[in-house]
Protein backbone atom coordinates (compact mmCIF):
# COMPACT_ATOMS: atom_id res chain seq x y z
CA UNK A 1 0.00 0.00 0.00
CA UNK A 2 1.21 3.49 -0.88
CA UNK A 3 0.15 6.32 1.39
CA UNK A 4 0.66 9.93 0.40
CA UNK A 5 0.17 12.58 3.06
CA UNK A 6 0.01 16.34 2.53
CA UNK A 7 2.42 16.24 -0.37
CA UNK A 8 3.58 19.59 -1.74
CA UNK A 9 5.97 19.79 -4.68
CA UNK A 10 7.32 22.98 -6.23
CA UNK A 11 9.18 23.97 -9.37
CA UNK A 12 10.67 27.25 -8.24
CA UNK A 13 7.76 29.52 -7.35
CA UNK A 14 5.21 27.25 -9.03
CA UNK A 15 3.52 24.65 -6.85
CA UNK A 16 2.89 21.55 -8.96
CA UNK A 17 1.24 19.63 -6.11
CA UNK A 18 -0.50 21.23 -3.14
CA UNK A 19 -1.20 19.20 0.00
CA UNK A 20 -2.07 16.07 -1.94
CA UNK A 21 -3.16 13.08 0.13
CA UNK A 22 -4.27 9.70 -1.14
CA UNK A 23 -4.03 6.01 -0.44
CA UNK A 24 -3.37 3.36 -3.11
CA UNK A 25 -4.63 0.07 -1.70
CA UNK A 26 -2.80 -3.21 -2.18
CA UNK A 27 -4.09 -5.21 -5.13
CA UNK A 28 -6.20 -2.31 -6.42
CA UNK A 29 -5.97 0.14 -9.28
CA UNK A 30 -5.95 3.80 -8.28
CA UNK A 31 -6.50 6.09 -11.24
CA UNK A 32 -5.05 9.59 -11.05
CA UNK A 33 -6.91 11.79 -13.51
CA UNK A 34 -6.85 15.38 -14.61
CA UNK A 35 -6.00 17.72 -17.44
CA UNK A 36 -2.52 18.64 -18.68
CA UNK A 37 -0.58 20.41 -15.96
CA UNK A 38 -2.72 18.97 -13.16
CA UNK A 39 0.37 17.44 -11.53
CA UNK A 40 -0.21 13.78 -12.35
CA UNK A 41 3.25 13.06 -13.74
CA UNK A 42 4.87 15.09 -10.95
CA UNK A 43 3.06 12.90 -8.43
CA UNK A 44 4.54 9.71 -9.92
CA UNK A 45 8.00 11.26 -10.27
CA UNK A 46 7.91 12.28 -6.63
CA UNK A 47 6.90 8.80 -5.52
CA UNK A 48 9.86 7.42 -7.50
CA UNK A 49 12.29 9.89 -5.99
CA UNK A 50 12.95 11.72 -9.25
CA UNK A 51 11.54 14.87 -7.67
CA UNK A 52 12.07 15.98 -4.10
CA UNK A 53 8.89 17.09 -2.27
CA UNK A 54 8.79 20.37 -0.41
CA UNK A 55 6.53 19.01 2.29
CA UNK A 56 4.61 15.88 3.13
CA UNK A 57 5.32 12.20 3.20
CA UNK A 58 5.12 9.13 0.96
CA UNK A 59 5.05 5.71 2.58
CA UNK A 60 5.30 2.18 1.23
CA UNK A 61 3.65 0.26 4.05
CA UNK A 62 5.29 1.84 7.09
CA UNK A 63 8.46 2.91 5.33
CA UNK A 64 8.92 6.53 4.29
CA UNK A 65 10.29 6.99 0.77
CA UNK A 66 11.05 10.69 1.06
CA UNK A 67 14.77 11.41 0.71
CA UNK A 68 15.54 7.98 -0.75
CA UNK A 69 17.36 7.64 -4.07
CA UNK A 70 15.35 6.57 -7.11
CA UNK A 71 17.31 3.35 -7.55
CA UNK A 72 16.75 2.40 -3.91
CA UNK A 73 13.02 3.05 -4.23
CA UNK A 74 12.98 0.80 -7.33
CA UNK A 75 14.78 -1.87 -5.34
CA UNK A 76 12.00 -1.74 -2.73
CA UNK A 77 9.62 -3.01 -5.41
CA UNK A 78 8.19 0.17 -6.90
CA UNK A 79 8.26 -0.03 -10.70
CA UNK A 80 7.66 3.13 -12.68
CA UNK A 81 6.79 3.08 -16.38
CA UNK A 82 7.39 6.70 -17.34
CA UNK A 83 5.51 8.83 -19.81
CA UNK A 84 6.80 8.00 -23.28
CA UNK A 85 7.51 4.42 -22.06
CA UNK A 86 11.26 4.82 -21.64
CA UNK A 87 12.22 1.72 -23.56
CA UNK A 88 15.81 1.86 -24.75
CA UNK A 89 15.60 1.86 -28.53
CA UNK A 90 19.22 0.80 -29.05
CA UNK A 91 18.61 -2.35 -26.99
CA UNK A 92 16.84 -5.45 -28.22
CA UNK A 93 13.58 -6.48 -26.61
CA UNK A 94 15.42 -9.09 -24.58
CA UNK A 95 18.13 -6.68 -23.46
CA UNK A 96 15.44 -4.29 -22.22
CA UNK A 97 13.89 -7.14 -20.27
CA UNK A 98 17.25 -8.29 -18.91
CA UNK A 99 17.83 -4.76 -17.67
CA UNK A 100 14.46 -4.81 -15.91
CA UNK A 101 15.31 -8.16 -14.33
CA UNK A 102 18.58 -6.86 -12.92
CA UNK A 103 17.11 -6.27 -9.47
CA UNK A 104 14.76 -9.27 -9.59
CA UNK A 105 15.17 -12.08 -7.12
CA UNK A 106 13.65 -14.56 -9.57
CA UNK A 107 15.51 -16.60 -12.16
CA UNK A 108 16.12 -14.56 -15.34
CA UNK A 109 15.05 -17.30 -17.75
CA UNK A 110 11.88 -17.99 -15.81
CA UNK A 111 11.11 -14.27 -15.69
CA UNK A 112 11.63 -13.91 -19.43
CA UNK A 113 9.38 -16.88 -20.20
CA UNK A 114 6.65 -15.48 -17.95
CA UNK A 115 6.72 -12.15 -19.76
CA UNK A 116 6.71 -13.85 -23.16
CA UNK A 117 3.61 -15.77 -22.10
CA UNK A 118 1.96 -12.57 -20.84
CA UNK A 119 3.01 -10.59 -23.94
CA UNK A 120 3.49 -13.12 -26.78
CA UNK A 121 4.50 -10.47 -29.33
CA UNK A 122 7.59 -9.71 -27.25
CA UNK A 123 8.64 -13.34 -27.44
CA UNK A 124 8.35 -13.21 -31.22
CA UNK A 125 10.45 -10.06 -31.37
CA UNK A 126 12.93 -10.79 -28.61
CA UNK A 127 15.98 -10.18 -30.86
CA UNK A 128 14.56 -7.06 -32.48
CA UNK A 129 15.67 -3.57 -31.49
CA UNK A 130 13.06 -1.79 -29.39
CA UNK A 131 13.25 1.24 -31.71
CA UNK A 132 11.58 -0.87 -34.40
CA UNK A 133 8.53 -1.78 -32.30
CA UNK A 134 5.13 -0.14 -32.75
CA UNK A 135 3.76 2.16 -30.04
CA UNK A 136 1.61 -0.59 -28.55
CA UNK A 137 4.48 -3.07 -28.56
CA UNK A 138 6.74 -0.52 -26.89
CA UNK A 139 4.16 -0.05 -24.18
CA UNK A 140 3.95 -3.80 -23.67
CA UNK A 141 7.73 -3.95 -23.47
CA UNK A 142 7.82 -1.13 -20.93
CA UNK A 143 5.25 -2.94 -18.80
CA UNK A 144 6.95 -6.31 -19.16
CA UNK A 145 10.28 -4.73 -18.21
CA UNK A 146 8.68 -3.30 -15.10
CA UNK A 147 6.85 -6.52 -14.21
CA UNK A 148 9.78 -8.90 -14.68
CA UNK A 149 11.25 -7.70 -11.38
CA UNK A 150 7.98 -8.74 -9.67
CA UNK A 151 7.25 -5.33 -8.12
CA UNK A 152 4.66 -4.79 -5.43
CA UNK A 153 3.70 -1.38 -6.84
CA UNK A 154 3.37 -0.37 -10.50
CA UNK A 155 3.29 3.30 -11.44
CA UNK A 156 1.97 3.79 -14.97
CA UNK A 157 2.24 7.23 -16.55
CA UNK A 158 -0.10 7.74 -19.50
CA UNK A 159 0.19 4.18 -20.87
CA UNK A 160 -2.46 4.84 -23.54
CA UNK A 161 -0.73 7.92 -24.93
CA UNK A 162 -0.54 7.70 -28.72
CA UNK A 163 -2.19 4.28 -28.91
CA UNK A 164 -5.16 3.28 -31.06
CA UNK A 165 -8.43 2.74 -29.14
CA UNK A 166 -8.31 -1.03 -29.66
CA UNK A 167 -4.74 -1.25 -28.38
CA UNK A 168 -5.68 0.95 -25.42
CA UNK A 169 -8.56 -1.38 -24.58
CA UNK A 170 -6.25 -4.40 -24.70
CA UNK A 171 -3.73 -2.61 -22.53
CA UNK A 172 -6.31 -1.68 -19.92
CA UNK A 173 -7.56 -5.27 -19.89
CA UNK A 174 -3.99 -6.47 -19.28
CA UNK A 175 -3.54 -4.05 -16.37
CA UNK A 176 -6.82 -5.20 -14.86
CA UNK A 177 -5.88 -8.87 -15.23
CA UNK A 178 -2.54 -8.25 -13.54
CA UNK A 179 -4.25 -6.79 -10.49
CA UNK A 180 -6.83 -9.52 -10.32
CA UNK A 181 -4.23 -12.29 -10.43
CA UNK A 182 -1.74 -10.78 -7.98
CA UNK A 183 -1.40 -8.35 -5.10
CA UNK A 184 0.00 -5.71 -7.41
CA UNK A 185 -0.83 -2.14 -6.42
CA UNK A 186 -1.29 0.07 -9.48
CA UNK A 187 -1.31 3.85 -9.65
CA UNK A 188 -2.52 4.67 -13.12
CA UNK A 189 -2.04 8.21 -14.39
CA UNK A 190 -4.24 8.82 -17.41
CA UNK A 191 -5.70 11.59 -19.51
CA UNK A 192 -7.97 9.03 -21.09
CA UNK A 193 -10.34 9.17 -18.12
CA UNK A 194 -13.07 6.92 -19.45
CA UNK A 195 -10.66 4.03 -20.13
CA UNK A 196 -9.02 4.41 -16.74
CA UNK A 197 -12.29 4.67 -14.82
CA UNK A 198 -13.53 1.47 -16.45
CA UNK A 199 -10.80 -0.61 -14.79
CA UNK A 200 -9.92 1.42 -11.68
CA UNK A 201 -11.17 0.64 -8.19
CA UNK A 202 -10.46 4.10 -6.89
CA UNK A 203 -9.97 7.47 -8.57
CA UNK A 204 -8.30 10.71 -7.60
CA UNK A 205 -8.88 13.81 -9.69
CA UNK A 206 -6.24 16.53 -9.68
CA UNK A 207 -6.76 20.09 -10.80
CA UNK A 208 -3.76 22.46 -10.89
CA UNK A 209 -2.00 20.44 -8.21
CA UNK A 210 -4.95 20.01 -5.82
CA UNK A 211 -7.14 17.00 -5.17
CA UNK A 212 -10.68 17.85 -6.20
CA UNK A 213 -12.08 14.31 -5.92
CA UNK A 214 -10.94 11.19 -4.09
CA UNK A 215 -13.53 8.44 -4.25
CA UNK A 216 -14.47 5.06 -5.64
CA UNK A 217 -13.97 5.02 -9.41
CA UNK A 218 -17.65 4.25 -9.98
CA UNK A 219 -18.66 7.33 -7.97
CA UNK A 220 -16.26 9.57 -9.86
CA UNK A 221 -17.52 8.15 -13.15
CA UNK A 222 -21.09 8.89 -12.10
CA UNK A 223 -20.43 12.49 -11.00
CA UNK A 224 -21.53 14.73 -13.84
CA UNK A 225 -19.74 17.81 -12.49
CA UNK A 226 -16.41 15.99 -12.28
CA UNK A 227 -16.91 14.45 -15.68
CA UNK A 228 -17.76 17.74 -17.31
CA UNK A 229 -15.44 20.23 -15.60
CA UNK A 230 -12.33 18.20 -14.75
CA UNK A 231 -12.28 15.14 -16.96
CA UNK A 232 -13.60 16.58 -20.19
CA UNK A 233 -16.11 13.74 -20.54
CA UNK A 234 -19.17 15.19 -22.20
CA UNK A 235 -22.11 12.93 -23.05
CA UNK B 1 54.96 -4.56 -58.73
CA UNK B 2 58.45 -3.53 -57.74
CA UNK B 3 59.54 -5.83 -54.85
CA UNK B 4 61.12 -2.84 -53.14
CA UNK B 5 57.81 -0.97 -53.26
CA UNK B 6 55.96 -4.07 -52.10
CA UNK B 7 58.19 -4.41 -49.12
CA UNK B 8 57.85 -0.66 -48.45
CA UNK B 9 54.04 -0.90 -48.53
CA UNK B 10 54.04 -3.93 -46.22
CA UNK B 11 56.45 -2.17 -43.90
CA UNK B 12 54.28 0.94 -43.80
CA UNK B 13 51.15 -1.07 -43.10
CA UNK B 14 52.82 -2.94 -40.25
CA UNK B 15 54.34 0.22 -38.80
CA UNK B 16 51.02 2.04 -39.17
CA UNK B 17 49.18 -0.80 -37.51
CA UNK B 18 51.47 -0.61 -34.48
CA UNK B 19 50.85 3.13 -34.09
CA UNK B 20 47.22 2.78 -35.06
CA UNK B 21 46.28 0.42 -32.26
CA UNK B 22 47.72 2.97 -29.82
CA UNK B 23 45.60 5.75 -31.36
CA UNK B 24 42.65 3.36 -31.29
CA UNK B 25 43.09 2.69 -27.58
CA UNK B 26 43.33 6.42 -26.78
CA UNK B 27 40.21 6.99 -28.88
CA UNK B 28 38.46 4.10 -27.10
CA UNK B 29 39.19 5.58 -23.68
CA UNK B 30 37.81 8.94 -24.85
CA UNK B 31 34.68 7.27 -26.20
CA UNK B 32 34.12 5.33 -22.97
CA UNK B 33 33.94 8.58 -21.00
CA UNK B 34 32.02 10.51 -23.63
CA UNK B 35 29.34 7.82 -23.93
CA UNK B 36 28.80 7.51 -20.21
CA UNK B 37 29.05 11.13 -19.13
CA UNK B 38 29.01 13.35 -22.22
CA UNK B 39 32.35 14.82 -21.24
CA UNK B 40 35.34 15.12 -23.54
CA UNK B 41 38.21 14.33 -21.20
CA UNK B 42 41.17 16.42 -22.30
CA UNK B 43 43.17 15.00 -19.37
CA UNK B 44 42.71 11.49 -20.75
CA UNK B 45 46.40 11.37 -21.63
CA UNK B 46 47.69 13.03 -18.47
CA UNK B 47 45.78 10.93 -15.93
CA UNK B 48 47.26 7.62 -17.14
CA UNK B 49 50.68 9.31 -17.46
CA UNK B 50 50.55 10.13 -13.75
CA UNK B 51 49.51 6.57 -12.90
CA UNK B 52 52.38 5.21 -15.00
CA UNK B 53 54.84 7.34 -13.03
CA UNK B 54 53.39 5.97 -9.79
CA UNK B 55 53.79 2.38 -10.94
CA UNK B 56 57.10 2.62 -12.74
CA UNK B 57 59.04 5.29 -10.85
CA UNK B 58 57.97 4.90 -7.24
CA UNK B 59 57.98 1.11 -7.32
CA UNK B 60 60.51 0.43 -10.10
CA UNK B 61 63.37 -0.45 -7.76
CA UNK B 62 61.24 -2.96 -5.83
CA UNK B 63 59.12 -4.64 -8.46
CA UNK B 64 59.54 -6.23 -11.88
CA UNK B 65 57.92 -4.90 -15.08
CA UNK B 66 54.67 -6.82 -14.76
CA UNK B 67 54.18 -5.92 -11.10
CA UNK B 68 54.75 -2.26 -12.02
CA UNK B 69 52.06 -2.66 -14.68
CA UNK B 70 49.72 -3.97 -11.98
CA UNK B 71 50.48 -1.04 -9.65
CA UNK B 72 49.98 1.44 -12.50
CA UNK B 73 46.62 -0.10 -13.39
CA UNK B 74 45.47 0.14 -9.77
CA UNK B 75 46.72 3.73 -9.58
CA UNK B 76 44.91 4.57 -12.82
CA UNK B 77 41.65 3.08 -11.56
CA UNK B 78 41.99 5.11 -8.36
CA UNK B 79 42.81 8.33 -10.23
CA UNK B 80 39.89 7.80 -12.64
CA UNK B 81 37.43 7.03 -9.83
CA UNK B 82 38.54 9.92 -7.62
CA UNK B 83 38.51 12.36 -10.53
CA UNK B 84 34.91 11.44 -11.33
CA UNK B 85 33.77 11.59 -7.71
CA UNK B 86 35.59 14.71 -6.58
CA UNK B 87 35.91 16.84 -9.68
CA UNK B 88 33.62 15.75 -12.50
CA UNK B 89 30.41 14.86 -10.67
CA UNK B 90 29.60 18.49 -10.00
CA UNK B 91 29.97 19.28 -13.71
CA UNK B 92 27.17 17.05 -15.02
CA UNK B 93 24.39 19.09 -16.56
CA UNK B 94 26.51 22.25 -16.59
CA UNK B 95 27.33 24.14 -19.84
CA UNK B 96 29.60 22.08 -22.09
CA UNK B 97 32.44 24.57 -21.79
CA UNK B 98 32.76 23.99 -18.01
CA UNK B 99 34.07 20.40 -18.09
CA UNK B 100 36.33 21.28 -21.05
CA UNK B 101 37.97 24.11 -19.11
CA UNK B 102 38.26 22.00 -15.95
CA UNK B 103 39.78 19.01 -17.74
CA UNK B 104 42.26 21.16 -19.71
CA UNK B 105 43.24 22.76 -16.40
CA UNK B 106 43.61 19.31 -14.82
CA UNK B 107 45.84 18.23 -17.73
CA UNK B 108 48.14 21.21 -17.14
CA UNK B 109 48.24 20.62 -13.38
CA UNK B 110 49.01 16.90 -13.72
CA UNK B 111 51.83 17.52 -16.20
CA UNK B 112 53.30 20.28 -14.04
CA UNK B 113 53.12 18.19 -10.87
CA UNK B 114 54.65 15.18 -12.64
CA UNK B 115 57.46 17.36 -13.99
CA UNK B 116 58.21 18.83 -10.56
CA UNK B 117 58.09 15.45 -8.83
CA UNK B 118 59.90 13.33 -11.38
CA UNK B 119 61.47 15.85 -13.83
CA UNK B 120 60.84 16.05 -17.57
CA UNK B 121 63.83 13.93 -18.51
CA UNK B 122 62.66 10.83 -20.39
CA UNK B 123 62.83 7.71 -18.26
CA UNK B 124 63.21 4.46 -20.08
CA UNK B 125 60.99 1.68 -18.89
CA UNK B 126 62.34 -1.84 -18.96
CA UNK B 127 60.89 -3.27 -22.16
CA UNK B 128 59.94 -6.93 -21.82
CA UNK B 129 60.40 -7.59 -25.53
CA UNK B 130 63.05 -6.72 -28.07
CA UNK B 131 62.41 -3.56 -30.12
CA UNK B 132 64.65 -4.76 -32.96
CA UNK B 133 62.70 -5.26 -36.19
CA UNK B 134 62.49 -8.61 -37.86
CA UNK B 135 63.97 -8.81 -41.38
CA UNK B 136 62.22 -9.75 -44.61
CA UNK B 137 64.52 -10.58 -47.52
CA UNK B 138 67.32 -8.76 -45.80
CA UNK B 139 65.26 -5.62 -45.17
CA UNK B 140 63.76 -4.46 -41.83
CA UNK B 141 60.04 -5.22 -41.66
CA UNK B 142 58.89 -2.51 -39.24
CA UNK B 143 57.69 -5.28 -36.98
CA UNK B 144 59.48 -6.37 -33.84
CA UNK B 145 58.62 -8.62 -30.89
CA UNK B 146 57.76 -5.40 -29.06
CA UNK B 147 55.36 -4.35 -31.87
CA UNK B 148 53.62 -7.71 -31.61
CA UNK B 149 53.37 -7.20 -27.84
CA UNK B 150 51.76 -3.78 -28.49
CA UNK B 151 49.29 -5.11 -31.05
CA UNK B 152 48.42 -8.21 -29.01
CA UNK B 153 47.89 -6.18 -25.83
CA UNK B 154 45.68 -3.72 -27.68
CA UNK B 155 43.63 -6.58 -29.15
CA UNK B 156 43.22 -8.19 -25.72
CA UNK B 157 42.14 -4.88 -24.14
CA UNK B 158 39.70 -4.07 -26.95
CA UNK B 159 38.24 -7.59 -26.88
CA UNK B 160 37.88 -7.47 -23.11
CA UNK B 161 36.11 -4.09 -23.23
CA UNK B 162 33.83 -5.30 -26.04
CA UNK B 163 33.03 -8.52 -24.13
CA UNK B 164 32.33 -6.53 -20.96
CA UNK B 165 29.80 -4.36 -22.78
CA UNK B 166 28.29 -7.13 -24.90
CA UNK B 167 28.03 -10.12 -22.60
CA UNK B 168 27.95 -9.05 -18.96
CA UNK B 169 25.29 -7.63 -16.66
CA UNK B 170 27.69 -4.85 -15.75
CA UNK B 171 28.11 -3.97 -19.42
CA UNK B 172 24.36 -3.92 -19.96
CA UNK B 173 23.98 -1.53 -17.03
CA UNK B 174 26.85 0.65 -18.26
CA UNK B 175 25.26 0.95 -21.69
CA UNK B 176 21.83 1.63 -20.22
CA UNK B 177 23.21 4.29 -17.86
CA UNK B 178 24.83 6.05 -20.79
CA UNK B 179 21.79 5.87 -23.06
CA UNK B 180 19.00 6.49 -20.57
CA UNK B 181 20.21 7.43 -17.09
CA UNK B 182 16.79 8.31 -15.69
CA UNK B 183 15.12 5.14 -16.95
CA UNK B 184 18.07 3.13 -15.61
CA UNK B 185 17.56 4.64 -12.16
CA UNK B 186 13.87 3.75 -12.32
CA UNK B 187 14.94 0.15 -12.97
CA UNK B 188 17.18 0.12 -9.90
CA UNK B 189 20.50 0.62 -11.68
CA UNK B 190 22.99 2.50 -9.50
CA UNK B 191 23.95 4.99 -12.19
CA UNK B 192 26.28 7.06 -10.00
CA UNK B 193 28.50 4.07 -9.22
CA UNK B 194 28.55 3.08 -12.87
CA UNK B 195 29.71 6.54 -13.92
CA UNK B 196 32.61 6.20 -11.50
CA UNK B 197 33.35 2.76 -12.87
CA UNK B 198 33.28 4.15 -16.43
CA UNK B 199 36.01 6.66 -15.54
CA UNK B 200 38.02 3.96 -13.80
CA UNK B 201 37.74 1.72 -16.85
CA UNK B 202 38.70 4.49 -19.28
CA UNK B 203 41.73 5.50 -17.22
CA UNK B 204 42.76 1.86 -16.97
CA UNK B 205 42.62 1.49 -20.76
CA UNK B 206 44.59 4.74 -20.89
CA UNK B 207 47.33 3.53 -18.56
CA UNK B 208 47.85 0.33 -20.53
CA UNK B 209 48.22 2.49 -23.64
CA UNK B 210 50.67 4.80 -21.87
CA UNK B 211 52.75 1.88 -20.62
CA UNK B 212 52.94 0.48 -24.15
CA UNK B 213 54.09 3.85 -25.46
CA UNK B 214 56.55 4.43 -22.62
CA UNK B 215 57.95 0.90 -22.82
CA UNK B 216 59.05 1.62 -26.36
CA UNK B 217 62.83 1.88 -26.35
CA UNK B 218 62.73 5.04 -28.48
CA UNK B 219 60.17 6.96 -26.39
CA UNK B 220 60.61 6.79 -22.63
CA UNK B 221 58.28 8.20 -20.01
CA UNK B 222 57.87 11.98 -19.79
CA UNK B 223 55.06 14.16 -18.36
CA UNK B 224 54.09 15.10 -21.93
CA UNK B 225 54.36 11.57 -23.30
CA UNK B 226 50.72 11.34 -24.35
CA UNK B 227 50.20 14.88 -25.68
CA UNK B 228 50.92 14.12 -29.35
CA UNK B 229 49.30 10.70 -29.21
CA UNK B 230 46.24 12.18 -27.53
CA UNK B 231 45.86 14.54 -30.51
CA UNK B 232 45.77 11.59 -32.93
CA UNK B 233 43.52 9.60 -30.59
CA UNK B 234 41.17 12.56 -30.46
CA UNK B 235 41.14 12.82 -34.25
CA UNK B 236 40.43 9.08 -34.49
CA UNK B 237 37.57 9.34 -31.98
CA UNK B 238 36.06 12.27 -33.88
CA UNK B 239 36.36 10.52 -37.25
CA UNK B 240 35.03 7.20 -35.93
CA UNK B 241 32.31 8.88 -33.91
CA UNK B 242 32.40 9.65 -30.21
CA UNK B 243 29.46 7.29 -29.74
CA UNK B 244 31.16 4.31 -31.33
CA UNK B 245 33.85 2.24 -29.58
CA UNK B 246 34.32 0.12 -32.70
CA UNK B 247 34.51 3.26 -34.83
CA UNK B 248 37.16 4.73 -32.54
CA UNK B 249 39.35 1.64 -32.84
CA UNK B 250 38.93 1.23 -36.60
CA UNK B 251 39.53 4.95 -37.19
CA UNK B 252 42.60 4.81 -34.94
CA UNK B 253 44.11 1.92 -36.89
CA UNK B 254 43.31 3.53 -40.24
CA UNK B 255 44.79 6.83 -39.10
CA UNK B 256 47.96 5.08 -37.98
CA UNK B 257 48.38 3.45 -41.37
CA UNK B 258 47.63 6.67 -43.29
CA UNK B 259 50.12 8.57 -41.11
CA UNK B 260 52.78 5.98 -41.82
CA UNK B 261 52.26 6.25 -45.57
CA UNK B 262 52.31 10.05 -45.46
CA UNK B 263 55.48 9.97 -43.36
CA UNK B 264 57.12 7.57 -45.79
CA UNK B 265 55.91 8.87 -49.15
CA UNK B 266 55.54 12.62 -48.40
CA UNK B 267 57.35 13.80 -45.27
CA UNK B 268 57.13 13.80 -41.50
CA UNK B 269 55.75 17.36 -41.28
CA UNK B 270 52.80 16.52 -43.50
CA UNK B 271 51.50 13.83 -41.13
CA UNK B 272 49.53 16.08 -38.78
CA UNK B 273 48.34 18.24 -41.70
CA UNK B 274 46.88 15.24 -43.53
CA UNK B 275 45.36 13.92 -40.28
CA UNK B 276 43.64 17.27 -39.67
CA UNK B 277 42.43 17.42 -43.28
CA UNK B 278 40.94 13.94 -42.84
CA UNK B 279 39.25 15.14 -39.66
CA UNK B 280 37.79 18.22 -41.34
CA UNK B 281 36.56 16.29 -44.37
CA UNK B 282 34.98 13.56 -42.25
CA UNK B 283 33.28 16.13 -40.02
CA UNK B 284 31.93 17.93 -43.06
CA UNK B 285 30.54 14.74 -44.56
CA UNK B 286 29.42 12.99 -41.34
CA UNK B 287 29.55 15.31 -38.33
CA UNK B 288 28.49 12.57 -35.91
CA UNK B 289 31.28 10.27 -37.08
CA UNK B 290 31.69 7.67 -39.77
CA UNK B 291 30.57 4.79 -37.56
CA UNK B 292 27.82 6.50 -35.55
CA UNK B 293 24.38 5.47 -36.73
CA UNK B 294 22.39 8.38 -35.36
CA UNK B 295 22.94 11.89 -34.07
CA UNK B 296 20.43 11.18 -31.33
CA UNK B 297 22.20 10.46 -28.09
CA UNK B 298 19.61 9.68 -25.48
CA UNK B 299 16.23 7.95 -25.64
Amino acid sequence: MITIEDLTVSFGAVQALRNVSLVAETGKITAVLGANGAGKTTLLRTISGLKEPKNGNIRLGDRSLVGMRTEDIARLGIAHVPEGRGVIGEFTVEENLRLGAMIAKVNLQKGLEEQYVQFPVLGERRKQHAAKLSGGERQMLAMARALIAEPSVLLLDEPSLGLAPLVTAQLMHTIQSLCETSDLTVILVEQNASSALRIANHAVVLHVGKVVANDAASNVAADDNLRQYYLGLVE
Amino acid sequence: MDPFLTSRVVTDILGGLTNGVIYGMVALSLVLIWRSTGILNFAQGAMPMFATYIGFVIFASHLNYWACVGVSVLAAAAIGGLTERLMVRGLYGKPEINPIVVMVGFLIVLEAVAASLWSSTPRSLPSPFSPIDWQLAGKPLSLSPFSVYEIATALVVMTAVAALFRFTKLGLQLRASALAPEVSRLLGVRVGRLLTFGWMLATTVGVITTILVASNFFTGLTPQIMDGIFAYGFIAAAIGGLESPVGAIVAGVMLGIVNQFVDDFVNENAVIIIALILLIVSLMIRPSGVFTKSTQRRV
